[in-house]
């Protein structure tokens, strides 16, 4: 099957669905392209928390100020023109949410803004309770239904770019439930997948977050930047299992309430780490970093709970004051059998977010003319490490300057698509055959265990050097011809593919991880402990015959 | 603990038949659970719907356990046999995966008009 639009947008989270939303607005006709269901897959959904938005509704606030707490979380290495346009355009599209019926929590009248750690003040907007990221999914999703120039395509995995004289002019795609080979022609495509979360065993992505969007792009001949930079999340859910929640649910409530970190032995650590390092934001005691690097150490001492991370307790707070905090979340941990007035849970750091990704200029631009990215997916508005409540900003203001820069390229080139172009992709998959192999499901659980044992929260250039070799191990047990194991809706397809993918980001997230010598932000090296002045540049990566090559370049300044 | 998963597998056209899987399992493990599992351990070619996991957020993993329709990552998995099959009331793809996408989000589905 083939298929003719003037823009197509790989991914339907926040920032794809923004990006449909104003490249229809702009005139343009779009291919919104899904490997999942619409508005159902990515993270946007999974987003439970808050959206950070100088408003100035809770307490007087300026753009200005929010740029200067993003910089200073991204440790000198933010695409400052990014971050700015993320800080001065997220108030109108957050107001245009709420024109939209988001449902942004109000008090008194007004937007309620809560105050999240990194920032100067009261600054993060939600939906109560822990539903921010199911209702931005939803309004965008009803949005779309007023654009008819929108055609809206689930189940469909898009394998490769399609480029020709160095142009994307489209993309190959299979259609999961048939196992078709689509081919769409496309003036302006926009990676809108997310980050590289699922590459680590330990994460709170969707099955979906694994990188394809850095592949798709380096692929296609276009940079990636900051790869280096992974973002862990301290107390993500461990144990007893616990389903119908976002993993990294405990922080607000750790924040509100007061609740204890406890080792093993049931004993309180983080005073011991936080007596090491001045970092301290108050009510926390210990910053993210240093509570991953706190909980990892603990564990790697022998002083673990159960399940390989720390105790989490809310057990000398008064029952009321858990209600009262927690609302209905109270019911839902008793459906999961779990009780906070008298029973501690287990947490542990897990992948959350990735800084780096796909290298876009103000236009969300790639080097590669017609290959534009968005949201997550694009590097450098987060620099080395990003502030809490920047990423469903990112995915609305990016998505939407995405979609308006990739209509208005469209409306001035010609279709560029020939069949040739796409040969060698649509052979690779037509080349699949269901060979003996080894089992890729399991597979991708080797991969994710060897990016979180050796590429993880920190690193040493002996894990690392480790982890190119098992990753080489890997490719060579994969090979170069697709598996498959039925026509209909076949995972072990979907897999082959996904290593394929994930094997070429996990390399570029490990060889830019050995190369930077220091320690910053997300990227802890136990080897070159502390910050290094001469290391405040951004690592570019290329795809070139095969290999992945690293070269430096300056942090863009605001002008 | 160990549970029995009783799953109707096939495509259509495919005669359906039941296969019996054992998973040992902790308290609290979910059937989604029990599913990525045996794609790990077992039978790499299982087909269901997921996407979030944990969160409850996608709604795609809607099957029929136990004879309710229920969300594979919200049923917790019991010792003996818990019985999976597809939705009955939507086209089968193949095992457990049906086509629940609304039909103008279906690459096989009346094109809307354009605007322009």
């Amino acid at each position: 099957m083939h298929l003719e639009t003037d823009v197509l947008i790989i991914g339907a989270g926040g920032a794809g669905m923004y990006a449909a939303i104003e490249a229809a607005r702009a005139g343009a006709s779009v291919i919104l392209a899904d490997r999942s269901l619409i508005g159902r897959g990515g993270a946007t959904v999974m987003a439970q928390m808050t959206v950070a938005v100088a408003l100035g509704e809770q307490t007087p606030d300026h753009w200005e100020h929010h740029l200067a707490d993003t910089l200073a979380a991204g440790r000198g290495l933010c695409d400052e023109n990014l971050a700015a346009m993320l800080c001065e355009e997220g108030p109108a599209r957050i107001r245009e949410m709420d024109a939209w019926k988001v449902g942004w929590a109000r008090e008194d009248g007004h937007i309620k803004q809560a105050h999240a750690p990194g920032h100067d003040r009261p600054r993060c907007v939600y939906v109560d309770f822990l539903a921010t990221g199911p209702a931005v999914s939803r309004t965008l999703r009803a949005q779309l239904n007023h654009f008819d120039g929108v055609r809206r395509v689930g189940d469909l995995l898009i394998v490769d770019i399609v480029v020709r004289d160095c142009v994307a002019v489209g993309a190959v795609a299979l259609h999961t439930p048939t196992g078709e080979i689509v081919t769409i022609a496309a003036k302006s495509t926009i990676i809108g997948t997310g980050g590289l979360t699922r590459l680590y065993r330990r994460n709170s992505a969707s099955s979906n977050m694994s990188g394809d969007g850095y592949a798709l792009a380096l692929r296609a001949g276009a940079e990636l930047v900051d790869m280096e930079f992974v973002q862990f999340f301290p107390i993500g859910h461990l144990a007893p299992r616990l389903v119908g929640m976002d993993p990294i649910m405990w922080d607000p409530f750790r924040y509100k309430l007061g609740g204890k970190l406890l080792n093993g032995d049931h004993q309180p650590f983080e005073e011991e780490y936080a007596a090491r390092d001045s970092r301290s934001d108050g009510a926390y005691v210990l910053t993210r970093d240093l509570a991953t690097y706190a909980i990892t150490k603990e564990v790697e001492a022998g002083r673990g709970s159960p399940a390989g991370g720390a105790w989490l307790s809310f057990r000398h707070i008064p029952e009321a004051d858990i209600r009262r905090a927690f609302g209905p979340v109270v019911d839902r941990l008793a459906e999961n059998g779990i009780d906070l007035a008298r029973q501690d849970v287990e947490v542990a750091p897990i992948a959350h977010y990735h800084m780096g990704g796909v290298r876009v200029d103000t236009s969300f631009a790639t080097s590669v003319p017609g290959l534009f990215a968005c949201g997550e997916a694009v590097g450098g508005a987060n620099g080395a490490n990003r502030l809490s409540g920047n990423a469903i900003t990112e995915a609305l203001v990016f998505g939407a300057r995405a979609g308006q820069t990739a209509a208005r390229h469209a409306s001035g080139v010609a279709q560029g698509w020939t069949e040739a172009a796409a040969k060698t992709s649509v052979d690779m998959l037509k080349s699949a055959s269901a060979r003996p192999g080894p089992n890729l499901a399991e597979a991708v659980a080797r991969l994710q265990a060897v990016m979180a044992d050796k590429v993880g929260a920190f690193r040493t250039a002996e894990k690392l050097d480790a982890a190119l070799a098992d990753l080489d191990a890997l490719a060579r047990e994969i090979g170069d011809t697709p598996m498959i194991s039925a026509k209909a809706f076949d995972p072990v397809l979907v897999d082959w593919l996904d290593l394929r993918q994930m094997l070429l980001v996990a390399r570029s997230v490990a060889i830019a991880a050995k190369a930077r010598t220091e320690s910053r932000g997300a990227h802890q090296r136990e080897d070159y402990p502390g910050l290094d002045k001469a290391w405040t540049h951004n690592q570019v990566v290329t795809l070139a015959g095969g290999d992945i090559a690293l070269r430096a370049a300056s942090p863009a300044k605001r002008g | 603990m160990k549970a029995t998963i009783a799953i109707q597998r096939g495509a259509p056209g495919e005669t359906a038949h039941v296969e019996t899987f054992e998973v040992a399992f902790e308290p609290g493990q979910s059937v989604l659970d029990a599913l990525r599992i045996l794609r790990r351990e077992t039978d790499p070619s299982l087909a269901f719907r997921f996407a979030c996991i944990n969160a409850n957020a996608c709604k795609e993993c809607m099957m029929l356990i136990d004879g309710e329709v229920d969300y594979a990552c919200k049923v917790k998995l019991k010792e003996g046999v818990t019985s999976l099959l597809p939705l009955p009331k939507k086209a089968l793809v193949r095992d457990l995966v049906t086509e629940i996408a609304p039909p103008d989000e279906r690459l096989f589905a009346p094109v809307r008009k354009s605007a322009r």
